[in-house]
């Protein structure tokens, strides 16, 4: 199948997907992807724009040949949003609940065993979850939210590929997991310009503080060489665009209704970049991350699926 | 109803009391207990009144029914509401295999008169202080705030890992709280005090030491409503003296105490032939003499306890955190900042009577036991401790719950413009300034962006950004405070304002549209 075929029937899929929602269709239908997929990973990178943040996760799947690509029977699976502030879902401090919990409905119906959702974060943790409106949709889907407010939750780990960062302190539930599944969203971000895949990684980590205390991005870099996520899921539905990552008001966001999905997380940090208005390049921690030969920020080299619902 | 049956309805009703109390601070799991606080407290006796005196309404209005009850059937209150009262009950209850035996004793009417006379002289002087360190009700919060809840927690963090190792994450693994030796002091001080008072003399802490219980001694001595004798059918068996905790039956000349009385009613169930009564009749004068107070050793004794390990509320440092390069200028810190709906400093500590609520309560942990922040009298008041944590923007939980109206009930609002502080940079202490990083964690947190980053020029010629500080919309939140990671003085910290100021609005502009928003893929 050539690339334009392709492309013309991941949008058709991507409708079928949408109209199949909008009038309420089998519940599962992406457990027999719309969309025929070509040989193994085809892409490196798949972009998606125009849908709800749910219906773009399953058309982008399918892209992937559906969550099975990523997910086999009895995993315990690992998602990881950003659940850092105590704001709703409009104001685009937090990944997107409804993006979310469709994933973890991916998971098992995948065969998941189990799917673990948390974020170490920097508001008070429970009004997070709550506010975030993350907890909701992960549990009404079987998914099971974990806190990540104690140090007991951790354990400390080396970073053998760490320049600054040599050792960290590591969410147990993502070192015992199967599966990891980066959820990031895409925002402005005060010190590290942009925050997405990789600054995502620092709610993996108890002590922090020492990232900022020690060449952020630099540490940001290193912990990205630690455990690379199976998927990144880049959630560029709501995306702050300034007073990040923390934001006033609505006022600093714009709906973009973009997601980004890669394997290769610089990738999807060069492409939120590019989302965001800048150049990856001038984000540090994705030219130093490129530079460690972590993941490949040239985006123009890369094979891109970029799929337009609605 | 059968007037021996009074025991048993007391009993209830304290138990209500003291259980949905203790739910309002051990409520750990934040599982809306809180919610019910105003109801719970309503009756409480002295957080009522500051409340009253703050702002006179029928919902401040609870002390007053406490009065008019106490007017017409005695000390109730001290049985039932009080859920102090009913702590020492059930410390002697449980301590005590064999039920206690007392005897009659002679009121300390020197020591509790003088020990009212003081504490309203002092309050009226302008320090809460002896209030604070005798109200039934705060000793209790203070108890449970620093001792019972840190218990639970412990246990709660033992046993979920227990669970977790089984795949269940129903419990969840709690953060402690920052250690106030003193306040742990004073609750364990008096904790030790008022269980010794009990398993030895039954309610002699309500009937010498508590301002609380004198006062409605005082009032009681009018209640028409009272326990009475049958003084010709009695057969002197003693038994109603020897069941009377406050040791106040005098069997052998027919007489009941009425100031000391705490209307526990033990002594109605006790009387085989309930010749013992509720009665009315016209008060008569009462008795009651002065006496040498021998046990001044009390008061001395508690007093000691709150000098034990005398050292300041320990400021968390991140944990696992080494403090390389250590920071050389220190920050200069004018005053605490105390909680947002606390108006001034002057008001919150005029009002507060440490009872620990709102430390108990806040979500974030940031309200912690003051030691002398606040000068010699405002001891263990709470302030924000922004060392270890910060004020939740949108949160208004300590303002809901105080009892004491020294934390006036804000809307989320009115709470988003109450300066409480206002933050500093000390821009030689900077990661950016010493390192040529960038950080940015202060305005990371900054819910306002009163902490923003600004370009920042450097002989390395790097991209970096550093602090600046528009203190006009600061809230004094200690967002940037709590995440500066420089040690061991802060790049930035937060000021506390003595009279609390309003904060202007940030101003938000319309957002300019994103370059590409045309364009679907800008790759």
């Amino acid at each position: 199948m050539d690339r334009r075929n392709f492309l013309k029937q991941t949008i058709r899929g991507g409708i079928v997907a949408g109209s199949t929602l909008a009038f309420g269709g089998v519940r599962a239908f992406w457990s027999t992807p719309a969309i025929a997929a070509g040989p193994e990973n085809p892409w490196d990178l798949v972009a998606i724009r125009g849908g709800e943040p749910d219906e773009m996760f399953d058309s982008a799947i399918s892209a992937y040949n559906g969550m099975k690509s990523f997910v086999s029977r009895g995993d315990r699976v690992i998602v990881k949003p950003n659940i850092g502030w105590d704001v709703s879902p409009e104001r685009g401090g937090n990944t997107n609940p409804k993006l979310v919990g469709r994933i973890v409905e991916h998971c098992f119906d995948a065969g998941a065993a189990e799917v673990i959702v948390f974020d170490h974060s920097c508001d008070n943790w429970r009004q997070c979850y709550l506010n975030s409106g993350i907890e909701n949709a992960v549990e009404a889907v079987g998914g099971k939210m974990v806190s990540a407010d104690s140090e007991g939750y951790y354990r400390e780990v080396s970073i053998p590929e760490g320049r600054r960062l040599k050792t960290a302190q590591v969410h147990k539930a993502l070192l015992d997991a199967d599966v990891f599944f980066n959820v990031p969203v895409l925002k402005d971000h005060s010190s590290s310009l942009i925050t997405a895949s990789m600054k995502n990684l620092m709610g993996v980590v108890w002590d922090r503080w020492y990232f900022h205390r020690n060449d952020l991005h630099q540490c940001i870099a290193d912990m990205a060489s630690f455990r690379r996520p199976d998927l990144t899921i880049l959630d560029a539905y709501h995306v702050m665009m300034r007073n990040g990552p923390r934001g006033v008001s609505v006022e600093d966001v714009v709906q973009m209704k973009a997601q980004v999905l890669s394997t290769d997380f610089v990738a999807a940090d060069a492409a939120g970049a590019r989302l965001y208005g800048v150049d990856p390049a001038e984000v540090r921690h994705i030219k130093l991350a490129s530079q460690m030969q972590l993941g490949r920020m040239d985006l123009k080299n890369l094979s891109i699926n970029r799929i337009k619902l609605g | 109803m059968r007037q021996r049956n009074l025991k048993t309805l007391r009993v209830a009703a304290a138990l209500v009391f003291l259980v949905s109390t203790s739910l309002l601070f051990l409520d750990f799991r934040e599982a809306g207990a809180i919610k019910l606080a105003d109801a719970v407290l309503y009756l409480q006796f002295v957080p009522s009144l500051f409340s009253f005196l703050e702002q006179a309404t029928l919902a401040t209005g609870g002390f007053l029914a406490v009065l008019l009850v106490t007017i017409l059937f005695g000390r109730i209150y001290c049985s039932t509401v009080c859920p102090f009262g009913t702590l020492q009950d059930a410390i002697s209850r449980a301590a005590s295999l064999k039920r206690r035996r007392f005897a009659f004793t002679k009121p300390h009417n020197v020591l509790r008169y003088s020990v009212l006379a003081v504490t309203l002289l002092v309050f009226l002087g302008g320090s809460g202080l002896l209030v604070n360190l005798l109200d039934p009700f705060s000793n209790l919060g203070r108890i449970l705030s620093n001792l019972a809840r840190p218990a639970l927690i412990a246990a709660n963090n033992a046993v979920a890992p227990i669970f977790e190792a089984f795949g269940s994450h129903a419990l969840y693994r709690v953060q402690w709280p920052v250690i106030a030796p003193v306040s742990i002091g004073a609750a364990i001080a008096m904790l030790l005090l008022v269980a010794w008072l009990s398993l030895r003399h039954g309610r002699l802490y309500c009937n010498t030491i508590c301002p609380v219980g004198t006062l409605l001694g005082l009032i009681s001595n009018l209640s028409p409503v009272r326990i009475r004798f049958d003084a010709d059918t009695c057969r002197e068996c003693g038994r109603c003296e020897r069941v009377c905790k406050a040791s106040c039956i005098d069997f052998k000349r027919k007489k009941v105490d009425v100031s000391r009385c705490v209307a526990c009613y033990n002594c109605l169930s006790a009387c085989p032939d309930s010749i013992l009564h509720l009665r009315t009749t016209l008060p008569k004068g009462r008795a009651g003499k002065a006496d040498s107070g021998r046990r001044k050793f009390i008061i001395t004794l508690a007093t000691g306890g709150l000098g034990l390990a005398v050292t300041n509320a320990k400021a968390a440092l991140p944990p696992g955190f080494v403090p390389s390069r250590p920071t050389t200028i220190p920050e200069n810190r004018t005053s605490p900042a105390s909680p947002p709906g606390s108006v001034s400093i002057d008001h919150f500590t005029a009002k507060c009577t440490a009872c620990h609520l709102c430390v108990s309560a806040c979500p974030s942990r940031v309200l912690v036991p003051s030691l002398f922040d606040y000068g010699p009298s405002g001891i263990m008041q709470p302030k924000m401790g922004f060392a270890s944590a910060h004020c939740n923007f949108d949160c208004t939980v300590c303002s809901q719950i105080c009892p004491s109206g020294a934390i006036l009930p804000l809307t989320k609002k009115q709470k988003h413009r109450t300066q409480i502080g206002k933050a500093h940079f000390i821009k030689k202490n900077c990661v950016v300034y010493t390192d040529n990083t960038n950080c940015g964690a202060c305005s990371e947190h900054c819910p306002t962006k009163a902490v923003r980053m600004v370009p920042y020029e450097n002989t390395k010629g790097r991209k970096l950004v550093i602090p600046e500080v528009n203190q006009n919309i600061c809230v004094g939140c200690g967002g940037c405070e709590h995440a500066c990671p420089t040690r061991p003085y802060r790049a930035i910290y937060v000021d506390g304002n003595p009279v609390h100021k309003r904060a202007e609005k940030p101003v938000i502009k319309k957002l300019e549209p994103a370059p590409h928003m045309e364009e679907d893929f800008p790759f």
